[in-house]
């Protein structure tokens, strides 16, 4: 197992955002978390990370329990994090974006470099001095991603990368999700777009005011349209 | 003409060190969003230690040899700090971090005076640099000329750090996202740390180039961080070219002042940097804050009047004190009406900082403005105490008037700095107008009426005003007007939908708070029977703050407590110690760490702990809920 998260609760001050979270993903796959604005989606991604303080719970990653690391220290054994707001340095440039995302290679983990991802995201290579701040949204979600993977990660995060993206980014999107699923990331992705999970994922986990609800494959949850409807329709 | 040249290259000459010090801080602000008050104390312990060591080692190396290794030691001593008691506070209140800093400084102006004596010391000339160059038919001191290349070589070298090396990369990203730099895998502890101690170098470095200049003095911290502050915020917080263009400005302006207007030079600079702030706020080459902080943050419990019993306990407490003059001494009741001045005018203050929102540092202006308007009724008009006391805060409100409309245009750090810098303006004018304030010699023989005369009758007086004044500021928290105003304190957008006036709420409080602190002063010159510039002086703004503090910014009325505390143990301080400023210096340190809340915060968070845990829990889980929809 990659990653292997169990009993996860947070809280923000006393109350209570997340109860006995659990879920795990399996080497190279692709594993969406779907549900809601507000289901605990992000806080879920946050606390793994350990970007909330106050969390318990274990998360085992590679075989090593790193639920009572920093965030820094987790994330440099390989486990990425791609925020939901995306969170460019905005002052920074593409380059110095990636620049500030980069760790040392990791033995048995596809090496990413600048130019690696040009060929991954096009349209950054056509702007490698501009700074974060004069770009479009969806060249902003491909630059967070591809500041994440300068890490190298053997995991990662995505925090709901379709959102707020045209169409056309958004099968981009999926496309470069794709072809880092080939590379053998394992991915975590968080989503309320039903038809973008399908694209990419292998299993899906549902979530809902911070309960797991669901758990099963792709084809599990088009067999059961009522938990769709309960746990993701508006 | 000849001599203007040489006049402004002596100003580039000063702009050197001011730079180094000021993108010290500047840099450091950047990153770690504390305004590092103890800049202008690592500043001057870089002069005092590249002055042992300059007069121990010989020969050029020797020399340059000590003035690296000063800056390089004083670094460390900053990155100390840093390590040991900032780590503590970054999630503090970010004034808690300002009110540390400043301890640290009261500390080290004892510690150099102890270590290194009062005497002014006087360093060796630069080998090499101690001549002079003939230019256009004047002498230039050849060190002068060093500096002036100095001064844009550390601008490339700095430039070149921060965008040519990933350690710089990595700070200005931690600049904008201190979070997000984590998540990517940089430990950030030791980034902070690196560019603290970056900051106390340049500063550091700015103090020991400084020796073959001037003489070393133990007072040269508060003279220097005023003038940075100026310049940083000239130049925009957080930008190293701005700090370097704005120390140009502020040097030149003082090379060039001395000149063409003496009398108004000190204001020169002042008056810049308020222009400057007016039509940038954000600096020359700074860049507006996303989102500036409010000086309070939330409130856990919602703030609420007395209750009966609270009410009674209150007046007995008064009663009681009201009781003093009929067993203490004439010393300590006039020691107890100083003390009840202060608790009117960290009152005020607080109105503004907690209710308002918006952490003044110049508030001793109308303070002073109040007594000297007070002064001006007794020595121009001949007027009794009693009218004097009633006219002079008039000038306060005046004063507040004007510089609150320019004031709350801005918010958070700027709003603080130009407050700074209006009060420095107030006091340049109490201090040069020498015919209308007696300048430095002050006003005297401003005294009370005959039934105040003796000091049970002042302290019946200022026990009477101050608890009027604390009680009509009580009032106005519970206002409709103090409701207001917090709502634009919490959040403004959402305030002005609903049609309150943010700039218009924000100067009436600015006014109410700085009449009552006229109303403080004014008293205040009674008690003494005379008037100085130093009554507006930044110590006196620094005093108002840090009682503020300590009593607690998200109280109601914690300042009255910390005013007290704060006042109590400096006079006694003072009487018991030669080395009031370190002892001092170190309770501040104490208090920032054993109670990030204030005195009061912590004994309310401690009585609703022991007497109300389950009503505790739930407050707190809502103020859960309100950061979580942040």
């Amino acid at each position: 197992m990659k990653l292997q998260v169990s009993n996860l609760n947070s809280h923000y001050g006393p109350a209570h955002i997340l109860y006995d979270v659990g879920l795990e993903v399996g080497a190279g796959e692709v594993v969406a978390l779907l549900g809601r604005n507000g289901a605990g989606k992000s806080t879920t991604f946050r606390s793994i990370v350990g970007l909330v303080p106050q969390r318990a719970g274990t998360v085992v990653f590679d075989g090593e329990d790193v639920s009572a690391l920093p965030t820094y220290e987790i994330v440099r054994r390989g486990l990425g994090y791609v925020p939901e707001d995306r969170r460019i340095f905005n002052q920074l440039t593409v380059e110095e974006n990636f620049m500030v995302g980069r760790q040392a290679p990791r033995p048995g983990v596809a090496t990413w470099s600048p130019e690696q991802l040009y060929v991954l995201f096009p349209n950054l290579g056509e702007m490698r001095k501009r700074p974060g701040g004069q770009m479009s949204g969806g060249e902003q979600q491909m630059l967070t991603i591809g500041r994440t993977l300068m890490g190298n990660p053997s995991l990662v995060l995505l925090d709901e990368p379709s959102e707020g993206l045209a169409p056309k980014i958004v099968e981009q999107m999926a496309d470069a999700i794709l072809t880092m699923k080939k590379q053998g990331l394992s991915i975590v992705i968080s989503e309320q777009n039903l038809h973008f999970a399908k694209l990419i994922s292998d299993r899906a986990y549902i979530i809902e005011k911070g309960r797991i609800r669901f758990s099963g494959t792709m084809a599990d949850l088009e067999a059961n349209p009522e938990i769709r409807d309960a746990y993701l329709a508006v | 003409m000849e001599f203007l040249l040489v006049q402004a290259l002596s100003g580039l000459a000063s702009a050197a060190s001011l730079f180094l010090v000021a993108s010290g801080l500047s840099i450091i602000f950047g990153v770690t969003r504390i305004v590092n008050f103890a800049h202008g104390a690592f500043y001057m312990l870089g002069a005092y230690v590249a002055y042992m060591l300059t007069t121990r080692l010989a020969g050029p190396i020797g020399f340059w040899g000590a003035i690296l290794a000063a800056s390089v030691i004083v670094a460390a001593m900053g990155a100390l700090m840093e390590m040991v008691l900032l780590r503590r506070i970054y999630h503090a209140p970010e004034l808690f971090q300002l009110l540390a800093t400043f301890g640290v400084t009261l500390m080290v102006q004892d510690l150099v005076v102890v270590i290194w004596g009062p005497e002014d010391l006087l360093g060796p000339r630069a080998p090499g640099l101690a001549g002079a160059v003939s230019l256009f038919g004047r002498m230039v001191p050849t060190y002068d000329l060093f500096l002036m290349v100095l001064g844009p070589v550390v601008l490339g070298a700095l430039w070149l750090l921060f965008h040519q090396t990933r350690w710089g990369v990595l700070v200005r990203a931690a600049t904008q996202d201190r979070e997000m730099v984590a998540a990517l895998g940089v430990n950030q502890k030791w980034l902070f740390t690196g560019v603290f101690a970056l900051g106390v170098f340049l500063a550091a470095l700015g103090g020991a180039l400084q020796i073959p200049r001037t003489t070393v003095t133990h007072t040269m911290d508060l003279s220097v961080i005023v003038e940075v502050f100026v310049v940083v915020v000239i130049g925009g917080l957080g930008s190293v070219l701005g700090a370097f263009v704005a120390a140009i400005i502020v040097a030149e302006l003082n090379a060039f002042g001395i000149l063409i207007l003496p009398q108004i030079s000190l204001i020169m600079v002042f008056l810049v940097m308020a222009v400057v702030l007016v039509v940038r706020p954000w600096g020359l080459f700074g860049k507006a804050e996303s989102a500036p902080r409010p000086a309070a943050g939330l409130t856990i419990r919602p703030w609420r009047p007395f209750s009966t019993a609270e009410r009674v306990a209150v007046a007995v407490a008064v009663a009681a004190v009201a009781t003093l003059p009929f067993f203490l001494g004439n010393y300590a009741l006039t020691v107890g009406a100083e003390i009840l001045i202060f608790v009117l005018f960290a009152a005020s203050l607080h109105f503004i900082m907690t209710v308002g929102g918006l952490a003044s540092f110049g508030h001793a202006a109308y303070f002073g403005l109040g007594a000297y308007g007070a002064a001006f009724m007794v020595k121009f008009l001949g007027a009794p105490m009693e009218a004097a006391l009633l006219v002079g805060p008039v000038l306060g409100l005046v004063g507040a008037v004007l510089f609150g409309w320019f004031c709350v245009r801005l918010s958070g750090v700027y709003f603080a700095m130009l407050t700074l810098a209006f009060a420095q303006i107030a006091w340049s004018i109490a201090f040069q107008w020498v015919d209308v304030t007696g300048g430095d010699n002050g006003l005297l023989g401003i005294w009370p009426s005959t039934w105040a005369a003796r000091p049970q009758g002042f302290f019946w007086l200022a026990l009477a005003v101050a608890v009027i004044g604390v009680g009509l500021l009580r009032m106005l928290v519970f206002s409709p007007f103090g409701y207001g105003l917090r709502a634009v304190r919490d959040s403004t957008l959402r305030a002005e939908a609903i049609g309150l006036d943010r700039a218009r709420l924000q100067w009436a409080a600015f006014v109410v708070a700085g009449t009552f602190a006229g109303i403080a002063g004014a008293l205040y010159a009674f008690l003494k029977g005379s008037v100085f510039p130093d009554f507006m002086g930044i110590p006196t703004s620094v005093d108002g703050l840090v009682m503020v503090l300590l009593g607690g910014i998200e109280t109601v009325s914690g300042a009255v407590v910390g005013a007290v505390l704060y006042k109590a143990l400096a006079i006694w301080l003072m009487s018991q110690t030669d080395l009031s400023k370190l002892v001092l210096g170190a309770v501040i340190v104490v208090v920032v760490l054993a109670f990030p809340k204030g005195v009061v915060g912590f004994i309310e968070d401690m009585r609703h702990r022991w007497f109300a845990p389950k009503k505790a829990a739930a407050e707190a889980a809502t103020l859960a809920k309100v950061e979580a929809a942040r």
